[in-house]
């Protein structure tokens, strides 16, 4: 714990983040500019070909891009010092982000309505510090709630999982 | 006149009592959208879209739009109460309305809110009552060249009007345009930009990028922030809103000065979030009391109300009569008149006047509907703004993971999802302004093919959007507005030359 604090100091500078983000977008435009290219971008007999449009539009993503990567280089005042996230923030983002990306994992392996009841039990539980009576009942009554709403009143199937634990409900 | 019978009888299609009913439905959960931070008005009705898609056009789209005043009204309570803005457009509300609930003035405060926020959205649906048509039936002679005119005078007038760096936000812009482009061109039949990978053959779609940035990326800078409710206690009384609104005319100059900004950003695509600023920032300046602005009067929370109100409901004029939609909710509404199969645009006021009129009484509808319930049901919503936290904010994700497999019943778009609210939690921390990103995805491909097509009649000669006065005027709007900070900084130049040799 306290060589994590101890990092809160330094942490990320918003210059550093401005770098990665814009060279990021630099890539992406240019595959995306590569890959129009291929498709072709000038003009056939019947008008203009499938990458005119995109050519010209991740020509102005690298471009655009370019130019907010040399700028925020070169730039040193105090904004750009300023700390993105402080360690404690970020710890926070993460505390939602990484329960968010193995909800969803849980999501293609067991289905929406087991993950979520178990997701929002283990969040109140671990995150919010609430009993485990409170946390298991909320998160099974808003699956129950979801549950009936979607499959039986809506009939809008959701994705039970590969595993589909709620196959003997019969929905 | 044929149009006032248009809309009576748009009056009868929208007071039908299952209408009504969505109607009362609409608000309420258009309310509790607004007051939860992380759940908004775009990725809200992004997310019911695809339970109305088994409802009649009429129905969901007045359940839809009320939705959408219950969201502005909604902004307004946290703001005041609590300090948080539920809605950005509410974020000017803060600074008068906050400090007055301090004082114990909440109910006067919300009461001001609610009854400016009605007026402002009352003074723009008549606008669009008036408008529209006339609009429409100019915009019945639009060929290919003006649509794409307008298209290019709707991006153009975001990247010269924007208040960001310019390079954000043409690159937020055409990451929209390139991510429209994925999938199989509608054109030529050919697929593009897929990399080899088959579940981008369909391509993205636009809602699962509203939900992912506007959703889990709120989320994720909510809990950066730690957000913690502490908040003044509310209850309206039949006396306080009497007192108010006799106060209220006092502020006449602010409603019409309010309203006429509200109506310009919202059918400009500067929306209710820069409107509500300019307005209070005009309000502040203008007003004999400006200097104690910020400390808690009723005027401060008029402007800003009124304004963002008059914004958010006239965004909807450019979207039903051209098709294009003034703020990202108002992409969503028109992504669904997509997906009900109506095209918007001019020809909807001739094929589908039903509609269109169900639509405009339902505003008028809606908006007395919000009124009522907002003034009656305040303790209700701040007691939800009470749960913590921890609570909402796994739920948020529920609904938004829900919501995003509804879409195309498909589990990759939960993914999606995931990946567009990393982007948004970057973009939104470094500015990279979200708004011109989804627009550009909603609208990309009809774009495009208006472009195509203009280059088509015209074997490829960009003269075509200079080709009468009509589509020339608009072309050349475009780039004034493109370059709009240049000219007004070189007029500003050539003023201060001219100054200069004047003896001071």
């Amino acid at each position: 714990m306290t060589e994590m604090e101890g990092e809160g100091g330094r942490g990320v500078t918003f210059r550093t983040m401005e770098i990665v983000v814009s060279a990021i977008v630099l890539a992406f435009g240019a595959t995306f500019l590569y890959s129009s290219y291929r498709l072709g971008f000038r003009w056939s007999s019947d008008g203009p070909q499938s990458g005119f449009f995109p050519f010209y539009v991740s020509l102005a993503i690298v471009v655009a891009s370019l130019a907010i990567l040399v700028r925020s280089i070169a730039r040193h005042d105090a904004k750009s010092q300023e700390v993105f996230v402080e360690w404690d923030q970020f710890k926070r983002v993460l505390s939602v982000l990484i329960p968010a990306a193995v909800f969803v994992l849980g999501i293609q392996l067991i289905g929406i309505y087991v993950a979520s009841a178990i997701y929002i039990a283990l969040f109140m539980r671990f995150i919010g510090k609430y009993g485990w009576l409170r946390s298991v009942v909320l998160g099974i009554v808003i699956a129950a709630i979801s549950f009936m709403m979607f499959e039986v009143w809506f009939q809008v199937p959701l994705f039970k999982g590969i595993w589909n634990p709620t196959a003997w409900t019969g929905y | 006149m044929g149009d006032l019978a248009l809309l009576f009888h748009g009056f009868a299609v929208s007071l039908s009592p299952f209408n009504i009913g969505l109607m009362f439905l609409g608000i309420f959960l258009g309310v509790i959208i607004g007051v939860l931070p992380g759940l908004g008005a775009a990725n809200g009705i992004a997310i019911l879209l695809p339970l109305t898609f088994t409802m009649p056009p009429t129905s969901a789209i007045i359940m839809l739009s009320c939705i959408y005043w219950g969201a502005l009204f909604g902004g307004a309570i946290a703001s005041i109460l609590f300090n948080i803005p539920g809605e950005p457009w509410s974020v000017a509300t803060t600074f008068d309305g906050y400090p007055l609930a301090q004082k114990g003035r909440a109910g006067e405060a919300l009461t001001a809110s609610f009854t400016s926020s009605f007026v402002g959205a009352f003074v723009a649906v008549l606008m669009i009552t008036f408008l529209a048509p006339l609009i429409a039936r100019f915009a019945l002679r639009f060929g290919p060249p003006e649509f794409f005119s307008v298209y290019l005078l709707t991006f153009c007038s975001f990247i010269g009007m924007g208040k960001g760096s310019p390079a954000k936000i043409i690159v937020s812009m055409m990451i929209g345009f390139a991510l429209s482009a994925i999938g199989i061109d509608t054109v030529t039949g050919q697929l593009r930009l897929t990399f080899g990978f088959t579940t981008l053959m369909k391509g993205f779609d636009f809602l699962i990028a509203v939900i992912g940035l506007f959703g889990i990326g709120e989320i994720l800078l909510s809990m950066e922030e730690g957000l913690a409710f502490r908040g003044a206690t509310a209850r309206i009384n039949p006396k306080v809103v009497f007192q108010t609104w006799k106060a209220l005319p006092r502020y006449w100059m602010t409603f019409i000065r309010s309203t006429l900004i509200g109506c310009w950003m919202g059918i400009t695509p500067g929306g209710a979030t820069p409107a509500s600023f300019m307005s209070y920032g005009m309000a502040k300046r203008m007003s004999k009391d400006g200097d104690k602005f910020g400390t808690g009067v009723v005027e401060g929370v008029v402007a800003p109300e009124t304004a963002a109100h008059a914004a958010g409901t006239s965004a909807l004029l450019p979207m039903i009569t051209l098709g294009i939609p003034g703020s990202p909710t108002a992409a969503v509404l028109l992504g669904g008149l997509l997906i009900w199969g109506l095209q918007p645009g001019p020809l909807l006021f001739v094929e589908k006047p039903d509609f269109v009129w169900g639509l405009i009484a339902s505003m008028y509808l809606g908006n007395v509907a919000g009124l009522i319930v907002v003034l009656t049901l305040v303790p209700l919503f701040a007691a939800i703004l009470r749960i913590p936290f921890s609570i909402i904010a796994p739920i948020i994700v529920v609904i938004c993971a829900i919501g995003a497999y509804t879409v195309n019943n498909a589990m990759q778009d939960i993914w999606f999802m995931l990946g567009f609210g990393i982007v948004g939690y970057l973009f939104k921390k470094l500015d990279y302004p979200l708004a011109p990103l989804v627009l550009a995805l909603v609208l990309g491909n009809n774009a495009e093919n208006a472009f195509r097509q203009a280059m088509l009649d015209s074997q490829g000669s960009l003269t075509i959007l200079w080709s009468n006065p009509l589509v020339g005027t608009i072309t050349t709007l475009a780039f004034v507005l493109l370059f709009w900070p240049l000219i007004s900084k070189f007029i500003g130049d050539l003023r201060a030359k001219s100054r200069r040799p004047k003896p001071a």
